[in-house]
């Protein structure tokens, strides 16, 4: 028969509000950070598809070495400006969504900014994860690389890794900095046989030169790990931020990447044998 | 045993039918879960339309609909006041019509139905071009009372002064109340001279009975209830069927069916006429026949397109006023399907994905408002369907299979868009809402009105002094002036439905119900998100209020950062949490009418605009003027941590609290879900069962690009179907008023990044 009807229960009691005033929480010290207890976060949030599979909490860490032209996030170059937070604060959130990974067939991911400029906090927050089951995704230029030790890409189940130019000097021209640290970092993946997602934007006019194209993708196709390629397609949502920021923005008059260019480009990866959905 | 045990109709009717409780008594529950096959595969199994559904369709679309879209109305009949026998039978395309009935005698034409008051059925006349019949008007002004004559002669002067102020709007003291589901199942599955001698029996078992109006009133109400289903007997002989006896087929059991519910359409305008959980009771009947070779898969889904197509074009005598509060013309046909039986088996069947390949086959459209109870153990291939369905359309809800039949049982629907309720054996008197966030800007000013500065609650001490506000003393203000307008809003919702039953009974509906029922008063709030953000303001930033000259508090100035509702932050969520339970613990303390159950829902429709029109700026930065965000939704554009997070939010709120339904609206653009199909729909079907595992209760999931909408907004002509979910139910975009348009395109889209 079906269910009794439950009345409700007639409490006039007022649920006590949480006071953040009664306890303020301690500033963390230096050592905190450099032991990796606390951390510079940037924001947080739980989406789709966009972060590694199913839906993510992911934690978007402050501070990042390099300066990519296209950056659309570029509030999180730096640190002083960002939340100075507890690990234990957001493995309390993690464990939290932790069913929620199970029945979305997501997990934690770490981006930023870049979170090996906190590899000690990184390193935590996986480690912890990982204990947990849950499914972990370091997303990541590669650029620090060096700094992800053996243990920490133990904890890792995916690593998300930004190839964003196919040569030396258009990398430079992009992110300011140097391509050979990120590929030494994706033959240490792939010597460690670890799943790594390529990532690469497509910026018209920057790096949509089919030579360009192909040159990532012969790199990618060369790492036996890589189980997918994303093309992601340049937008100007974060116009505004470079903009806010008081930052020189070279890409405004840039427009979005299209349909057909992305089209375009996933072919190349293809035909290099790459999965690449599109 | 029932009494035409013998006839042989019955026994042809019941053949191969396992027997059970619902031979002795009218148990349309037990008929189901003893002879229902539930169904664990995928959508392969599906056919598209028939020639003759599209033949059909064809019609409708050129000769009705567009023209239709046009001019807002497309016909009403001035002369004949709506009843279930009023009119003559009508067709879309007669050969080809494989489900019968129509409200009048011509499609997408309006009845008038005074009952609920005259002087909406005139001005909606006259905004469709129209005039009343002079005879007609003059039954209705001068010999027959109205709903809406009765409440206003029975009104209080504090009732009056919260209405003209706008604190509550929207009552259903002029239109129908509706959420009214008649069971009208049992039509099929019993014959209405079954159903008669069942009605007369419960009459006279409380003969030898001292007087009292309690008795009196009883006996009358059955007595309209079997006067009315004689009717339903004549309209379906009108029709060229005899629904005295039960349905042999399954085309007749859905046609029976259909014409009980058209009977409730025809005679009713409530503003809810939800249809009540039908798949897998008709999934018994498109089994037998399948297993006889008497029908095929195309036969039967052409029999489901049918009863979609018809329930698609039912429509109400409605005033562009009343369109402000539920635009786009909705009527709720709701249809709620799936969930889990109390034994543990789902109650998902082939009909569940007949119904919503109807999306499909005839394409995306409001109606019926197809309403899944969501369990994250239904078959995945019914939840992968689902998931891909409302990616395709936008055009279904779901609600927590959890919590409605751990409250309701497993035979429960869904009136209207979130109010669950036992098919048969429950209704619900409609209450609006409330507008809980005016509600605190009463309380800061001491009952004067922010917008017109008019003392409209006396007694109540203003907050003094320019300093900052201090939560303490608003959260007391506040708690004090809620008892003012939850006891005017109650007080005014008795006399409704005192008068309601008076004065526009649901015979037919009510026929279709057992003698006894429970009956619960959904009463409701609106602007929820923007008392939680602004008491949260108070709380952890800094608001200093900006009077007038006169001393009004007109404004705030809000320094500093604090929690906002819809982020999973606790010290946001728990003060949502407070206002609803303290809501309903005011209305728990009021005597209520025929001792109905208090509940709430937190819901808006689409008030949520004429709401926010009618009141002031909040604390926290919430602008004067302009629209509410919808139901429980968290303010628009300030649930920043995505979709879940909003879920996570609005499910802490506690389900007891608010018995009638927790609304939450989402938006989420296609690539947001994934790059391709696949992806999108195993996202979708995770997002669903992680938000419902967290508490929540409704899910309204628009998967939409902001820019079709904005273009749909432009070019109406290139978007006559465009379905999108608006707040428990959906709409036709192109239908919703500009403003409104507006407003659905101002809330959140979640994107992903
Ligand atoms: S690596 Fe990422 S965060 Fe750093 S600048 Fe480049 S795009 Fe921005």
């Amino acid at each position: 028969m079906t269910a009794c009807l439950h009345l409700p229960n007639h409490s006039t009691a007022i649920p006590p509000v949480p006071d953040p005033l009664s306890a303020p929480p301690a500033k963390p010290e230096p050592r905190d950070f450099r032991e990796g207890r606390a951390g510079f976060l940037h924001s947080w949030d739980m989406v789709t598809a966009v972060n590694g599979p199913g839906t993510r909490l992911t934690y978007f860490l402050a501070g990042c070495p390099l300066r990519c032209q296209y950056c659309h996030n570029p509030d999180t170059f730096g640190q002083d400006q960002a939340e100075q937070v507890w690990a234990e604060d957001l493995i309390r959130r993690i464990r939290r969504y932790q069913s929620s990974f199970n029945l979305t067939g997501g997990g934690l991911t770490l981006s930023g900014g870049e979170p090996l400029l906190q590899p000690a906090f990184t390193a935590g927050l996986f480690r912890e994860a990982h204990r947990l089951g849950v499914h972990t995704c370091l997303d990541t230029s590669g650029f620090l690389g060096a700094l992800a030790d053996d243990q920490m890409l133990a904890d890792i189940d995916l690593v998300l890794l930004d190839l964003k130019a196919g040569d030396e000097s258009l990398y430079r021209q992009v992110t300011t900095q140097t391509l050979a640290p990120t590929l030494a970092f994706g033959n240490r993946l792939a010597a460690l046989h670890k799943p790594v997602w390529i990532r690469f934007v497509l910026v018209p006019g920057l790096t949509d030169h089919p030579d360009n194209i192909r040159a990532v993708a012969l790199k990618a196709a060369a790492w036996p790990n890589v189980a997918r390629v994303d093309v992601l397609p340049f937008h100007q949502m974060g116009r505004h931020k470079w903009a806010e920021l008081g930052l020189p923005y070279q890409l405004a008059d840039t427009p979005e990447a299209t349909r057909e260019q992305v089209e375009q480009a996933v072919a190349i990866f293809r035909s290099q044998g790459l999965n690449c959905p599109g | 045993m029932i009494a035409t045990e013998t006839k042989p109709t019955v026994q042809s009717a019941y053949r191969g039918f396992k027997d059970g409780v619902w031979r002795e008594a009218i148990d349309v529950r037990d008929f189901i879960q003893q002879n229902y096959t539930p169904y664990e595969g995928n959508a392969d199994f599906l056919s598209g339309p028939t020639p003759k559904t599209l033949s059909v369709w064809h019609t409708l679309e050129n000769d009705y609909l567009s023209v239709e879209r046009k001019q807002r109305v497309y016909d009403v009949d001035t002369h004949t006041p709506a009843d279930i026998d009023a009119f003559k039978p009508g067709y879309i395309n007669a050969d080809d019509d494989v489900i019968v009935g129509l409200q009048t005698d011509v499609p997408l034409k309006r009845a008038m139905m005074p009952n609920g008051g005259w002087r909406m059925v005139e001005t909606a006349l006259q905004e469709a071009g129209k005039e009343a019949d002079p005879e007609v008007k003059k039954i209705f002004t001068r010999y027959r009372k109205t709903h809406n004559d009765g409440v206003f002669d029975i009104y209080t002067p504090r009732i009056r002064a919260a209405r003209s102020s706008h604190i509550i709007t929207g009552l259903p003291d002029a239109y129908g109340r509706g959420r009214i589901i008649g069971d009208y199942r049992r039509v099929a599955l019993y014959g209405i001279d079954h159903l008669i001698a069942e009605k007369k029996r419960d009459k006279d078992r409380y003969i030898d009975q001292p007087f009292s109006e309690h008795w009196a009133r009883y006996r009358e109400e059955i007595s309209e209830q079997i006067k009315a289903l004689k009717k339903l007997v004549a309209l379906g002989q009108s029709y060229g069927f005899d629904l005295t006896q039960p349905a042999v087929t399954a085309h007749e059991a859905v046609q029976w069916t259909y014409l009980a519910y058209l009977a409730s359409v025809k005679s009713q305008d409530g503003a809810a006429m939800s249809f009540g959980r039908l798949s897998a009771f008709f999934d018994i009947y498109f089994e037998r026949d399948l297993k006889e070779g008497t029908l095929t898969e195309d036969g039967a889904q052409e029999i489901i397109d049918a009863l979609v197509t018809k329930l698609r074009i039912v429509r109400f005598l409605r005033t562009e006023a009343y369109d402000q509060i539920f635009s786009g013309d909705p009527y709720w046909a709701t249809w709620s399907d799936a969930g889990f039986g109390d034994d543990g088996r789902p109650m998902v069947t082939k009909t569940s994905f007949r119904l919503l390949q109807t999306l499909r086959n005839l394409g995306p459209a409001p109606e019926p408002n197809i309403t899944i109870f969501w369990n994250k153990n239904l078959p995945l291939g019914y939840r992968e369907f689902c998931a891909a369905i409302s990616i395709e359309t936008s055009a279904i809800q779901y609600e927590s299979d959890e919590h409605i039949r751990s409250h309701w049982g497993d035979d429960a629907a869904i009136a209207c868009c979130v109010s669950p309720m036992k098919v048969g054996k429950q209704m619900q008197l409609f209450g609006a809402r409330v507008n809980a966030a005016k509600s605190l800007l009463y309380a800061i000013n001491g009952g004067r009105d922010e917008v017109t500065g008019k003392q409209i609650v006396t007694g109540y001490e203003p907050i003094k002094g320019d300093g900052p506000l201090n939560f303490e003393e608003v959260w007391q203000k506040y708690d004090d002036m809620l008892t003012w307008v939850v006891g005017t809003y109650v007080e005014a919702l008795n006399i409704i439905h005192y008068c309601h039953d008076r004065y526009a009974y649901e015979a037919v509906e009510m026929a279709l119900h057992d003698s006894e029922i429970t009956r619960t008063m959904g009463c409701g709030i609106a602007g929820l998100s923007i008392v939680a953000d602004s008491l949260s303001a108070i709380r952890y930033a800094k608001v200093t209020p900006i009077r007038d000259e006169t001393g009004l508090v007109v404004d705030y100035k809000t320094e500093g950062s604090y929690p906002i509702y819809g982020n999973d932050d606790d010290r946001a969520d728990e003060l949502a949490k407070l206002v609803v339970r303290t809501v309903m613990d005011k209305i728990r303390a009021i005597k209520l009418y025929r001792d109905a159950i208090p509940t709430q829902s937190i819901l808006t429709i689409t008030s949520n605009v004429v709401y926010g029109k009618a009141t002031g700026a909040f604390p926290s930065g919430h602008e004067a003027g302009t629209p509410f965000s919808p139901g429980a939704n968290p303010e628009n554009g300030r649930d920043t941590h995505g979709m879940l997070a909003s879920m996570f939010s609005v499910g802490k709120i506690s389900y007891d609290d608010a018995l009638d339904g927790i609304s939450l609206t989402n938006t989420i653009t296609p690539q947001a879900l994934g790059q391709n199909k696949p992806e999108r729909v195993s996202n979708l079907v995770g997002i669903l069962d992680a938000g419902m595992q967290e508490g929540l209760y409704h899910a309204n999931i628009n998967v939409l690009n902001k820019e079709t909408l904005e273009d749909a907004v432009d070019h109406p002509e290139k978007y006559p179907n465009l379905t999108v979910r608006v707040s428990g139910y959906a709409v036709n975009f192109v239908k919703l008023t500009r403003e409104q348009q507006l407003d659905v395109i101002s809330r959140t889209f979640h994107k992903g990044a």
